[in-house]
């Protein structure tokens, strides 16, 4: 619980005027604390998303080349995912602790949860457009069924495949600052501590400029994997 | 934090759902509570957001801040803005509106452009040739197309300010999320309850609105 007003001393009134006096960013604070606390909360932030995204990806995939071979599954499997997709993050980190306990699997299956809605659908709509006559003509050049999916069907799906991906990572590392609710790991423990502290705004600010410039960083980075992976693209835009 | 290391108890949800029982009446009224503050918010987002999303799909114009809008929102972690609300507007009623609103409104604005941007154009010039004014245009022709693509923005909206509604307890919020993070007074059967309660009223909001956004779609025209 937050109590606002009265004088604000963090470090029980320790540090500098700037800190004692929760003034709106202090540079001194975060000097002192990047090696202790936002350095170690990012690199913790960073782990818990890409282990998730990581999972997510390989699940929705496999869910997804089962509900393009079996249409029967496909719905239900998009259902499910929607349905995990509209539990409350907080709700479902708790809902987990009778569970797995206080522990990274709690957080790691919740933000997993959350991935497959997008990746799912992207993928599967991604490989499902690709246009029949594509197909005919792999099969007809004496493609194998694995060598079109590899190299002609997987490659056309990556644009759509990687948007996921993209909306799926930034989506994670939002949601992994909830974790610090029952993981003491993330960057969102940090912002959790300065609001417990009487709203100790540098703190404030740095983890959530952390927190929202490391989302800009990931979707920055995929967009370049991206390009790199689906170089022809460029070249008929060029064209 | 006063937090009780817990193995794998699969009693706790069937004390979960004691405590949904016992406390029927405390969790109502939190449940309202936490639907007033969600609702107040998708208001005023709906207000700001519509009317930009639908006027801008309408000219074809700022495909670029729509889709800046959509990706800077998406970055936007829940307790950042949370938090921020606090160190801006104090403890109250302010902070976390202001805060759910941020977040409600890339979804609308987002779905509510590629909603009218991509109402087929011949459409749109049809409606011009039978005379039809630009508002008469909009209100009658590319909102009805669309409205299933804006209902679906709404729709991801709401799921976010209830879940965000949920962790603004921690400012000063109420509603469900009091109980959840206040495990010392609830017990973890109290803490699950709640999250199972704040569940069950997140998949109703979304299954109304999805129920919704399926009344007003197109049905598939029949072959013969």
């Amino acid at each position: 619980m937050i109590v606002a007003a009265g004088p604000v001393i963090p470090n029980f009134g320790q540090g500098t005027s700037c800190e004692v006096n929760n003034g709106t960013f202090c540079v001194s604070w975060v000097e002192e604390h990047w090696h202790d606390t936002l350095w170690p909360a990012l690199v913790q932030h960073i782990e818990l998303a890409l282990i998730a995204v990581a999972i997510g990806f390989v699940i929705s995939f496999l869910l997804a080349l089962a509900g393009l071979r079996y249409r029967l599954i496909d719905a239900p499997i998009g259902y499910w995912a929607d349905f995990l997709y509209t539990i409350p993050s907080l709700a479902l980190f708790q809902l987990l602790v009778p569970i797995t306990g206080l522990t990274t699997l709690t957080v790691e299956i919740a933000l997993v949860s959350y991935t497959l809605l997008v990746l799912y659908r992207n993928m599967v709509e991604g490989l499902r457009a690709v246009p029949p006559d594509v197909l005919e003509a792999a099969r007809g050049a004496g493609f194998t069924r694995t060598q079109t999916f590899l190299q002609v069907e997987l490659p056309l799906a990556t644009p759509t495949i990687m948007a996921g991906v993209r909306i799926a990572t930034v989506s994670t590392i939002s949601i992994a600052t909830v974790a610090a609710f029952v993981l003491p790991k993330g960057l969102g423990y940090p912002l959790f501590n300065a609001l417990r502290e009487d709203t100790f705004k540098t703190e404030i600010f740095a983890a959530g400029a952390l927190a929202v410039a490391l989302a800009l960083a990931a979707d920055g980075l995929l967009h370049l994997l991206e390009r790199a992976l689906t170089p022809w693209a460029r070249r008929v835009r060029r064209a | 934090m006063t937090v009780v290391a817990a193995q794998f108890q699969p009693g706790t949800f069937v004390d979960a759902i004691r405590f949904i029982v016992d406390n029927f009446g405390m969790l109502f009224h939190l449940a309202v509570e936490q639907l007033e503050l969600s609702f107040a918010a998708i208001g005023i987002a709906l207000v700001i957001a519509l009317p930009l999303g639908l006027w801008l799909g309408h000219k074809h114009r700022g495909l670029f801040f729509a889709s800046s809008v959509a990706n800077v929102g998406r970055a936007l972690p829940s307790i950042v803005l949370i938090a921020f609300g606090v160190v801006f507007f104090g403890i109250g009623f302010w902070n976390n509106t202001a805060a759910l609103v941020v977040l409600a409104i890339p979804p609308i604005l987002t779905n509510a452009y590629f909603a009218i941007d991509s109402v087929d154009p011949d459409l749109v010039e049809a409606a011009r040739g039978v005379g039809m004014t630009e508002r008469q245009v909009v209100t009658q022709v590319e909102l009805p197309v669309g409205l299933p693509l804006v209902i679906a923005g709404i729709r991801i909206a709401t799921i976010f300010v209830i879940a965000t509604a949920t962790i603004a307890s921690i400012a000063g919020g109420g509603g469900l999320g009091d109980v959840i993070v206040n495990q010392a007074s609830y017990g973890l059967s109290g803490v699950v309850g709640a999250s199972l309660y704040v569940s069950f009223l997140a998949f109703g909001a979304a299954a109304l609105l999805g129920l919704l956004q399926r009344a007003v779609s197109p049905r598939p025209i029949p072959q013969d």
